[in-house]
Order: structure tokens, then C-alpha cells, then sequence
């Protein structure tokens, strides 16, 4: 018994985030779990192609090879979408957004290579909403004043400034949310195809994966950092 | 009253058909939003990169609702918050 026809000779549909270790802090029992072990191995990932990157700048030739090619072709094209929406408050921004581009983006195509995707767990996305949301608030009050923020609260009347302060808390949530979900149904989607047709599913779900994994992740990598990009920019001008 | 875990389980299942019905919306909104994409890359092919990026983006954000639904759905088949 248990949940009826979805589940019923299905035991290897396996999307769910697993406890690897449990240890106890402050009378806490917490959990490393699978999200930590594929975020490290992205971390590790993207440190090591840092580390390649910044060798290969240090030699930088005048002509380029191949690997000092593709770096500054990813610098550029980061660049290029940071300048096209910030303008002038690029330059304060990029090291952040190219930050979250590359790890949203790695991360949401993980998935290809038999990760569970870090971004289809809720504590990953809800933090990288929460560090948005602080740059948000932070840039507000340092652009704009205090008595700037309290004009924009109350901004027909006072009576609204409650439904301002619900839609600058949403913020976060809605970001995060977004992500979390795309990834999360290309990852339960896939793990249902596997399971329910593992005897037929040989070959043609590589289409599917371009479609959730690459398609779906690549989009939703955008629109977090065009949306971070132009609530940072509200922000800053008011 | 009692309900036990069948009945229980039988509900949520139901009610996560219902929630993934929120679908509905996101469609009908991305379908008008490339039906005008459509429009405008026709009257202006030049165009057709910057429109096709501002469509994708809008259509990612008005796809929000619709996953609202789905992590609904979601949550009843598989965390099973219902069950005592």
C-alpha cells in the first residue's frame, strides 16, 4: 500500500534528496545530504576551470588559443548582458551576476551528467534569493536614503505601505520559487520517464534532456540574473 | 470523524490533478505572448533577436504561476503533508 499506481512497480523512480551523513549541532539533528555532495562536486567544477582560466590569462597571448578563446568569449558575452541592462552600474554588479551565472548554469546542467541538479533543492535557490534580496535592500538604502525607502513604501498613500512591504518581501520567494520549480519538475520529469519506461527508454529522452536540462536550465539562468539585474537596478535609480 | 490513510491518499492524488489545472493559465499567456513575438518579428525582421529574448524572458516569468501549481501538486503525491 502506500501511493497507489504512480509508485506501484516503479522502486527505482528515484528523485528525492537522500541523508549521506547525519551529525548533531546544538541539540540539532542536521543532515549532509546529497545536495551538499553535488554542490561540491560543482564547486570543484568551476574552482578548477577558475584556476585553469586565470593561468591562462597570466600568459594571455596576443593571439589567443583555444582555451584563452573560450574564456574570453564567456568574460565577454557576461559582460555584454551586465552593460545591456545595468549601463553604467555594470561594473559594480558584474563580479556578482557573472558569479551566479556560471553557478546556476552549471548547476541546472548537472543534471546531464547524473547529478541530481543542486538548484532542485529549495534551501540552494531560497539562498541565493535571500543574497538578492540583501543586495536589493542594501543598494535601496544606500541610493536612495531612508527617507527615500519610506517614500517608495508609501507610494499612492500610506495606507498602502503593508501591500509594498508583501511585494518586496515576495521578491525572494518568487525568484527562488521560479528556479526551484523549473528545475525540479525537468528532474522529477526525467526520473518518471526512467522509471515507468526504463525498458523502452533508451536513446530518444536525449531529446527530452536538451529540452529540460540544457533549454530549460540555460532560460531560467537568464531570467534570475535579468531579473536580479533589474531589481538591483530599481533599486539604485528609485 | 476518522478517515484513514487510503482515503487520505486518495484526496491528495485528486487534489494534485486539480492543482497542476493552474497549467491553463501560463499556456494561454505564452501562446499570446509568441502569437505577438510573431507579429512583431514579421513587421520587423530586423529585430528578431532582441524580440525573441524579450519573449523568452516574459514567458519564463508568467510560466511562475503555473510551477506554483505543479510544487502544489507535488507536495500532496510526495511529501504527503496530509497524512498524520
Amino acid at each position: 500500500m502506500g501511493a497507489g499506481i504512480l509508485l506501484s512497480g516503479a522502486d527505482d523512480i528515484d528523485f528525492m534528496i537522500h541523508g549521506v551523513f547525519q551529525y548533531e549541532l546544538f541539540g540539532q539533528k542536521l543532515w549532509i545530504t546529497t545536495t551538499h555532495v553535488c554542490l561540491f562536486i560543482v564547486m570543484a567544477v568551476i574552482i578548477i576551470f577558475c584556476l585553469c582560466a586565470n593561468r591562462a590569462v597570466k600568459r594571455a597571448t596576443e593571439v589567443p588559443g583555444a582555451f584563452q578563446n573560450v574564456v574570453e568569449l564567456v568574460v565577454e558575452m557576461l559582460d555584454n548582458m551586465i552593460k545591456g541592462v545595468m549601463g553604467k552600474n555594470a561594473t559594480a554588479f558584474a563580479n556578482y551576476i557573472g558569479t551566479l551565472f556560471i553557478f546556476i548554469l552549471i548547476s541546472n546542467i548537472s543534471g546531464l551528467m547524473g547529478l541530481r541538479a543542486p538548484t532542485a533543492d529549495y534551501g540552494v535557490t531560497f539562498a541565493l534569493g535571500l543574497i538578492t534580496f540583501t543586495l536589493i535592500t542594501f543598494n535601496k538604502f544606500k541610493y536612495q536614503k531612508v527617507s527615500g525607502v519610506i517614500k517608495g513604501l508609501c507610494d499612492p498613500w500610506p495606507i498602502w505601505a503593508p501591500i509594498n512591504v508583501i511585494g518586496d518581501v515576495a521578491v525572494p520567494i518568487s525568484l527562488s520559487l521560479r528556479l526551484f520549480a523549473n528545475v525540479l519538475s525537468g528532474t522529477v520529469m526525467m526520473a518518471l520517464l526512467y522509471g515507468l519506461l526504463g525498458f523502452i527508454a533508451t536513446g530518444w529522452p536525449a531529446a527530452l534532456h536538451v529540452y529540460f536540462d540544457l533549454f530549460s536550465g540555460a532560460i531560467q539562468t537568464y531570467v534570475f540574473c535579468m531579473l536580479t539585474m533589474t531589481y538591483i537596478n530599481n533599486a539604485i535609480e528609485g | 470523524m476518522e478517515f484513514n490513510s487510503n482515503f487520505i491518499l486518495g484526496c491528495s492524488a485528486i487534489g494534485a490533478g486539480l492543482a497542476v489545472i493552474a497549467g491553463i493559465g501560463p499556456g494561454v499567456g505564452q501562446g499570446i505572448a509568441a502569437g505577438h513575438a510573431a507579429a512583431a518579428v514579421g513587421r520587423n525582421p530586423g529585430a528578431k533577436s532582441d524580440v525573441t529574448s524579450t519573449m523568452l524572458l516574459g514567458q519564463a516569468v508568467a510560466e511562475t504561476t503555473g510551477l506554483y501549481g505543479l510544487l502544489v501538486a507535488m507536495l500532496l503525491l510526495f511529501v504527503k503533508p496530509l497524512l498524520p
